[in-house]
């Protein structure tokens, strides 16, 4: 890796050095790999992606699975399979970071399957990042598919912070008794970029949770979709909060949808789309900030 | 010192404020008081600048700032403390201080500062200020967030509302302790009798228009107050 693939590789791990198992992946290749005594790294046969393992009773494992890419014109679809043993708590942090200043576009389609043993804890941050001149040459469509086993827990993050011209974010969720997810989605685009979410949870379990908070930003003639499906399908309890801020020619359309099947289903949804608060505005302003000093304020914030 | 001449402020055919002329010298402190609707919120505002007068000047330090806007003349030194406190999405206590003195102030004196409005460092620096602080923590952090910021003239819109009865004596603390220490000049716009006694004189609006200018010298000076409040 050169100089600008260092950096690039920063700006989605947000680090200098990689504490922990890691698998470095470039313009569609595996360049760099390390494993641990309780994580192994695995290339599968076909070579579609590869297999993360991390055994029974592993504490405090790190696990980065960062992919770059600095080619124009490249299709990349890979297979990121989490199998999280027992008893263990992981942090994950993945991404995509696509640099190139070239109209032909290039593409990453990553899918990350996670199969969470029982008591497990998962903390998985997931940073998307682009940088070039060029419109509609950034494309990422992510898909993570979660299985969450009894008593289990995944705190999952996702940040994609202007840079990417489209977006699809798939999300699916099964949810086994005793189990939590909480997802919190951070979006913020502009000129005309567009970003699609959809978030489908199926809560078959006793006693099972979920959270899902999306706070997006979408200025100049830019585009977000945000949907969500909860499945209520036994005593549960769900709660989806879909917050925007548009401005400029921005457009957001939020559609939460929740079905409960059982009596003890206790599914909440919200959606509040609009433009930045006039009040916050005054607030900082008297403080003695500009608008434009006071709006950034309020949008880093509401993003952080 | 702070000069209002000839302000006349009319909102869907009904006069607010009419005709109001005042001076305040600098270091003092000043109540605005009168019966709700009077205009005293909307006198407030319009020295900050969050409202413009219809016509007339306001004259700060022999500046006209009558055009100046909100920004402008927070940063000449003139600060607001809202009745009800602004609540965000992702700012917390900490950054709001730090927005507020503009990084001024160390970890030490911003601690320093939670303390005096009654509000324990370590369990609020790292807080949000959203819906989910109470109404008496989140007025506590609007005040501590005026007196974080260097300021010459402080308008306190009616900074009793949302404090509680066993709060309201640190209230009058805060005010006395800024009065004899920073030397900045306080309007503030208020009901309550108790803070009467720490002013060096009172303003009562009435009808958008100002019946007395009282100056704590007047043994009598709470008389014409009391015929509003019965």
């Amino acid at each position: 890796m050169n100089k600008d693939d260092l950096k690039l590789l920063k700006s989605i791990t947000g680090k200098d050095s990689l504490d922990g198992a890691y698998n470095i992946r470039k313009n569609g290749t595996s360049i760099e790999r390390k494993i641990t005594e309780n994580t192994n790294i695995v290339t599968k046969e076909d070579n579609s992606g590869i297999d993360i393992y991390v055994k029974d009773n592993a504490s405090f494992e790190f696990i980065y699975i960062p992919v770059i890419i600095t080619e124009s014109g490249l299709m990349d679809v890979v297979y990121n399979d989490f199998h999280i043993g027992e008893n263990s708590n992981v942090y994950i942090l993945a991404g995509c970071g696509i640099k190139h200043n070239d109209k032909n576009k290039s593409e990453h389609d990553g899918i990350h399957r996670f199969y969470i043993g029982e008591n497990s804890k998962v903390t998985y941050i997931e940073n998307h990042y682009g940088e070039g001149d060029h419109l509609n040459s950034k494309i990422l469509n992510p898909t993570t598919e979660i299985t969450l086993g009894k008593n289990s827990k995944m705190d999952m993050d996702t940040t994609q912070i202007k840079g990417v011209d489209k977006s699809i974010r798939k999300t699916y969720a099964t949810l086994n008794d005793n189990s939590t997810l909480t997802i919190t989605e951070k979006i913020m685009t502009e000129k005309n970029q567009s970003a699609k979410t959809l978030f489908e949870t199926s809560l078959n379990g006793n006693n099972s949770n979920c959270h899902i908070v999306s706070r997006s930003f979408a200025t100049e003639k830019s585009k977000q979709e945000f949907r969500s499906k909860i499945m209520g399908n036994n005593k549960c309890y769900a709660h989806v909060e879909c917050d925007a801020i548009i401005k400029d020619n921005g457009i957001v359309s939020a559609i939460p949808e929740i079905t409960a099947k059982h009596v003890d289903a206790n599914l909440i949804h919200e959606a509040t789309i609009g433009k930045i608060a006039g009040e916050q505005l005054t607030k900082l302003m008297s403080l003695g900030l500009s608008k434009k000093e006071a709006e950034k304020e309020i949008i880093e914030g509401f993003l952080q | 010192m702070l000069e209002l001449k000839n302000i006349y402020f009319k909102r869907d055919n009904k006069t607010i404020l009419n005709d109001i002329n005042l001076k305040i010298e600098d270091n003092k402190c000043i109540i605005i008081t009168g019966p709700n609707g009077s205009g005293k919120s909307t006198l407030a505002k319009i020295i900050m600048g969050i409202e413009k007068p219809d016509s007339g000047k306001i004259i700060y330090d022999s500046k006209d700032i009558t055009n100046l806007s909100l920004d402008e003349r927070a940063k000449l030194g003139i600060s607001f403390a809202f009745q009800q406190p602004i609540k965000f999405k992702g700012i917390t206590v900490e950054k709001l201080l730090n927005l507020a003195s503009k990084n001024s102030l160390n970890k030490k004196e911003i601690n320093e500062l939670l303390l005096k409005v009654g509000l324990d460092p370590k369990e609020y620096l790292n807080r949000e200020v959203n819906d989910k602080l109470s109404g008496g923590e989140l007025k506590r952090i609007e005040l501590a967030s005026v007196i974080a910021k260097d300021s010459k003239l402080i308008i306190y819109d009616e900074p009793e509302a949302g404090i509680d009865l066993w709060s309201f004596k640190s209230l009058i603390n805060l005010f006395l302790d800024n009065k004899l220490n920073k030397k900045e000049t306080a309007i503030i716009i208020s009901h309550q009798q108790r803070l009467f006694k720490i002013a060096d004189q009172i303003i009562l609006l009435e009808k958008g228009t100002i019946k007395s200018m009282d100056s704590i010298c007047c043994p009598n000076k709470n008389c014409c107050l009391e015929n509003i409040y019965e």
